[in-house]
């Protein structure tokens, strides 16, 4: 897709007022992780209620596409039950960014925020739930993202 | 147009890829020399020739087509020596590239002479490739590793050396001749002055300068050098390393086989002469072969022209760049003092989001940390965007960069 495709007002929008932008005292899944091809970096800390997502942060470092990713994120999520959040896909994410048919090198910018959110449900369902069944699940889907 | 030192036009027409459109039309702008270089003809039909016609194993079989090609193999290190000014062609190794060349050093030579509590020195504007083997050294020895810091300037604050060489504990300082990055090129016979006061051994990375620069090791006096074909018109693949004959003779082979000894028996080994006691198994024959069209080439053009060509390029793109609004230059600003390479941020545009989109006219430009993830701390960024030129590139081409830096710029609303 064109740069003009891209860089839409919006991304640009999420990229210089980040909503969701900071940190969470003592939350209760942080995670945080690196794209090694180009150096950016994600953290997201997020709070679990009732079975919700009571609150999500991220901070970071990086590019307008995976900077506006995550902040996207941040209020997709945000709210939502535990299950729907298990169950976002790569193809949820780029459609929420309205981005499309990315090249190779910079889909894996689009697609750290997701990334970093399994990751971090993954450790969750471990260490606090002991749900290692679906565990497995979501750690097989992070790594199959890049 | 073109700069008054070379004729462009007829290089060009030597580079076949050049011709080649990009993003369907894009004439292809290519300014990302510093990663690598694109190959002259002259250097892929000396690869193909090799192969078509003479293609065998090197230095053990007596046939007509082994001789042929161990007379083209052996001619390159003769080359490669007279091209550096090095005394003897038995101090040129060939290995992979400056990585290699760099990691050799620290093991053959590192593991036999730095011991715990001794000081390793480099400095902050090294790639990856002069940081990570030392580091690696240094934990394994229980050694310090410690860096001369980069002034605002983007060179390199001597006094740093001086602190450490006084303590008397320094075993080795390494550094690049050029930054990868900043383009400064490294004041390298005051370093090796320094060193030598205290009979430190020094290392020089030549990965940017031997492309770009007249090199002249005897004049510079060091002890390890090392550099990569691919970085000036040669194939991938083939690196140099250049070390002293006595350090050589006394270092450990770094790899064990074939070639590399003179006996072999049960339970020993003696090794063979040098340099082939560092080059264990079949090396990469045909992209030796190749290096030397390009040493060829570069000899042909002339390095005093290379390098004034490339000045005379870095300082119209650089008028025109420190123009824009909002651009962050990073490196010194006096031509004399740098290479071209130019590293710059701007505005709030992140350097992977403004090569993506300079892409789309054909510009080929890094972005990222450059291996040098050191000095993107030390200037306080997490990328950069870098053009970096060669003797091909034009000024109109600069222009095209320019404009296309603009239309950037109108794309994030700046
Ligand atoms: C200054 C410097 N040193 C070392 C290297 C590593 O060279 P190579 O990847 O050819 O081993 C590079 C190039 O990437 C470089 O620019």
């Amino acid at each position: 897709m064109s740069s003009a495709d891209i860089y839409r007002e919006i991304i640009l929008d999420y990229y210089r007022n980040p909503r969701n932008y900071g940190k969470i005292t003592d939350p209760d899944i942080a995670q945080r992780d690196s794209n090694p091809l180009c150096g950016d970096e994600l953290e997201m800390h997020l709070n679990i209620k009732d079975d919700k997502v009571a609150d999500v942060k991220f901070t970071g470092k990086g590019c307008a596409i995976s900077q506006a990713s995550a902040s996207m994120l941040t209020e997709l999520i945000m709210g939502k039950d535990f299950e729907y959040v298990k169950k976002l896909t790569k193809e949820d994410i780029l459609d929420n960014l309205g981005l499309h048919d990315l090249g190779p090198a910079r889909i894996k910018c689009a697609l750290l925020s997701l990334k970093v959110l399994k990751s971090g449900l993954y450790s969750y369902l471990v260490d606090k739930l002991k749900d290692t069944a679906s565990a497995d699940k979501i750690k097989e889907e992070a790594s199959g993202l890049f | 147009m073109q700069t008054s030192f070379i004729n462009i036009e007829n290089i060009r027409n030597d580079f076949p890829i050049l011709k080649r459109k990009v993003h369907k039309d894009k004439p292809l702008v290519y300014l990302d020399n510093a990663a690598t270089t694109q190959k002259p003809i002259q250097v892929i039909d000396a690869i193909s020739n090799y192969y078509l016609t003479y293609n065998s194993n090197i230095h053990r079989a007596v046939h007509e087509l082994a001789e042929e090609a161990t007379l083209a193999y052996e001619a390159t290190r003769d080359k490669v020596a007279k091209f550096i000014n090095a005394k003897n062609r038995e101090e040129i190794v060939f290995v992979r590239g400056t990585t290699e060349a760099i990691n050799l050093v620290a093991y053959a030579w590192g593991r036999q002479n730095v011991n715990k509590d001794d000081i390793i020195v480099t400095t902050e504007y090294e790639h990856h490739s002069n940081i990570v083997p030392w580091q690696l050294l240094a934990k394994e020895k229980g050694a310090k590793l410690e860096y001369i810091g980069v002034d605002d300037n983007g060179e390199l604050i001597l006094d740093h050396l001086d602190k450490y060489l006084a303590t008397g504990k320094v075993k080795i300082v390494t550094f690049s001749q050029m930054s990868n990055v900043l383009g400064t090129i490294t004041n390298s016979e005051e370093i090796v002055k320094r060193c030598k006061k205290y009979g430190v051994r020094v290392l020089i990375d030549g990965a940017q300068s031997v492309p770009h620069l007249k090199v002249d090791l005897q004049k510079l006096d060091c002890d390890f050098f090392a550099f990569s074909a691919h970085k000036m018109l040669g194939p991938t693949g083939v690196g140099i390393l250049w070390a002293r004959k006595e350090l050589l003779q006394n270092m450990v082979p770094f790899n064990g086989g074939g070639d590399m000894i003179r006996e072999v028996h049960k339970y020993e080994t003696t090794w063979n002469d040098l340099p082939y006691k560092f080059e264990a198994g079949t090396p990469n024959i045909a992209d030796v072969i190749g290096f030397a069209a390009a040493i060829d080439y570069l000899d042909r053009i002339g390095m005093d022209k290379v390098r004034e060509h490339e000045m005379e390029l870095t300082k119209y793109a650089l008028d025109k760049l420190s123009q824009m609004k909002g651009i962050v230059l990073y490196g010194p600003k006096d031509v004399t003092k740098r290479g071209g390479v130019i590293s710059f941020n701007l505005g709030d545009i992140h350097p992977h989001d403004l090569a993506t989109i300079i892409d789309e006219d054909g510009i080929a430009i890094r972005s990222g940390h450059h291996c040098a993830q050191v000095l993107m701390e030390r200037l306080d960024v997490s990328a950069t965007s870098r053009a970096s030129f060669y003797i091909y590139n034009t000024k109109e081409e600069v222009d095209v960069f320019i404009k296309s830096l603009n239309r950037a710029k109108e794309l994030f609303k700046l």
